[in-house]
């Protein structure tokens, strides 16, 4: 696994550290420890603040942890954060299978140590109109599909999470049919910009925002970028994604993030940044169109949304 | 048995209890100790508040159905007032904070999304309920007139409802719940007509 110099220190020993050197002082300790935390991503910030840009401004690390979509720890934003505490991303295997020279299942650790772990800042724009800049660690995902060996005929990647109610409590309650499920066209997912991502702001992948191996399509809405995947299949049909099986008339396949078509419960045409207080104007492809519109210039995209 | 008098020594207490909530959020709001997506978090309690006092006003006109509790209708206007103060809370939050007045912007949304839709009109059928909530409107209205009106809770309930209902993505246990609860207090009114419609005045 490459490492960056932010993770020299693993987080948790970080952590550990600091509880032990103020242990003596219990009742002040939590603040201690999460403020602590945070001034270590400060002094990390000119990193990430490099690729940044100039409209955009990072959110914190609070903020990117306490406030998720990922309804296997419960529906609430908080839920994650509250509920993810006994999951155990470590060991982790990838299978791959489907249209592929040979199905196999991948360590993760022998994954990661054949891909060049890069920092990428990214807008995150859900559905729900808000959106976040968040300082993602991944490597792209053309580098693992490499490493799979898709046959010719393989047109579309399908993801999945993993499965583990004991672990996961949303997943006990069938709110959506579970393992969530998602999906890219190949050349969507071979694009430059889509990322597996193993980390933010220098750490491992918290929890609550799909430990330890994630996808990032930066152009597209959030719940298109799976967390916590533990298969990935090649396929030569358009596979079935989760929000589209539960209400096909309000999600598409294709989610591209885009201001002019709108989802009926929210209008597309705006979004709120995470810390910002007035309403910000969407950008087209979530404003990535140089690097993408052209995977879409023979597409209706408002009947392909 | 409680009387009027017990009812109305609550009122107090109660008037303390419901404003309170009010009270913390702006607190919560302006100290910025709402969460990461306060103007969200806001109109979110705001409305959840709203529609669960709309529901009591229902749950009160049926409770005192019994005997002992009789008195209990003393309270109902208070806390339809006060679900009247929440709704206009929660519809401002929306078209200050959330659209900044931009009133283009929330007319289509209003037009467009159904849940806002629903929302609206259920706000707009509230005022004329909030407006003829003083002894001397219903006085002047005669109460019959003044009873007629005060059926359109019953739209609003529905309707608020389906404006929490169909803005939940997945799990929707607790609008259905709420949907629940409004649906058997009215099939208990309409059943207490049936079979006694000489009480229904």
């Amino acid at each position: 696994m490459k490492i960056l110099g932010s993770e020299i220190t693993p987080y948790k020993t970080y952590l550990n550290r600091r509880k032990f050197i103020k242990g003596s002082l219990a009742s002040a300790m939590l603040a201690t420890v999460t403020s602590s935390a945070f001034a270590n991503h400060d002094s990390d910030l000119p990193i990430y603040t490099k690729n940044l840009n100039e409209n955009d401004k990072l959110n914190s690390y609070e903020e990117i942890t306490t406030y998720n979509n990922f309804y296997e720890f419960g529906t609430h934003k908080k839920h994650p954060h509250l509920n993810s505490g006994n999951f155990k991303p470590r060991p982790w295997t990838i299978k791959i299978d489907g249209l592929v020279k040979k199905p196999q299942t991948f360590d993760l650790e022998k994954i990661l140590s054949n891909v060049t772990i890069e920092d990428r800042v990214y807008r995150l724009r859900c559905v729900e109109a808000w959106s976040m800049v968040i300082p993602w660690q991944g490597f792209q995902l053309s580098e693992l599909i490499k490493m799979a060996e898709p046959l010719s005929s393989a047109k579309y990647v399908q993801f999945v999470t993993v499965f583990r109610p004991e672990e996961m409590p949303g997943q006990q309650k069938r709110t959506i049919i579970w393992p969530y499920r998602e999906g890219l066209r190949m050349d969507e997912a071979m694009n430059p910009l889509t990322i597996l991502a193993t980390g933010l702001y220098g750490h491992e992948m918290p929890n609550q925002n799909g430990a330890p191996i994630r996808l990032v399509v930066p152009w597209k809405y959030g719940f298109k970028s799976i967390k916590s995947i533990v298969e990935i299949r090649f396929l030569d049909t358009q596979p079935e994604t989760s929000w589209e099986t539960l209400a096909p008339w309000e999600y598409g396949f294709y989610a591209n993030v885009n201001p002019n078509v709108n989802h009926p419960r929210w209008s597309q045409g705006t979004e709120r940044r995470i810390g910002e207080f007035k309403r910000r104007e969407t950008l087209m492809f979530n404003g990535y169109e140089e690097e993408v519109a052209h995977l879409y210039k023979d597409l209706d995209l408002t009947k392909f949304y | 048995m409680f009387s009027t008098r017990n009812f109305n020594r609550s009122k107090p207490v109660l008037f303390i209890l419901i404003l309170f909530p009010s009270l913390l959020w702006a607190y919560q709001f302006i100290t910025g100790n709402l969460g990461v997506n306060p103007i969200e978090k806001l109109m979110d309690e705001l409305g959840l508040m709203a529609l669960r006092l709309i529901i009591i006003t229902l749950m009160i006109t049926t409770l005192s159905n019994i005997k002992s509790l009789k008195s209990i209708v003393v309270l109902r206007r208070m806390i339809g007032l006060f679900a009247f103060y929440y709704v206009c809370l929660h519809f401002s939050t929306y078209i200050v904070l959330d659209h900044f007045l931009d009133m283009q912007f929330i007319i289509q949304d209003i037009i467009k999304r159904p849940f806002i839709t629903f929302g609206f009109i259920s706000f707009l059928f509230l005022i004329p309920l909030a407006s003829t909530s003083t002894n001397n409107i219903i006085k002047r209205l005669g109460f019959k007139l003044w009873k007629k009106i005060h059926y359109l809770i019953y739209p609003v309930a529905i309707l608020a409802s389906m404006h929490f209902y169909v803005l939940v993505r997945a799990d929707k246990t607790e609008p259905v719940i709420y949907m629940g609860i409004i649906i058997l207090l009215l099939l208990h009114r309409i059943f207490k007509r049936i079979t006694r419609p000489q009480l229904a005045q």
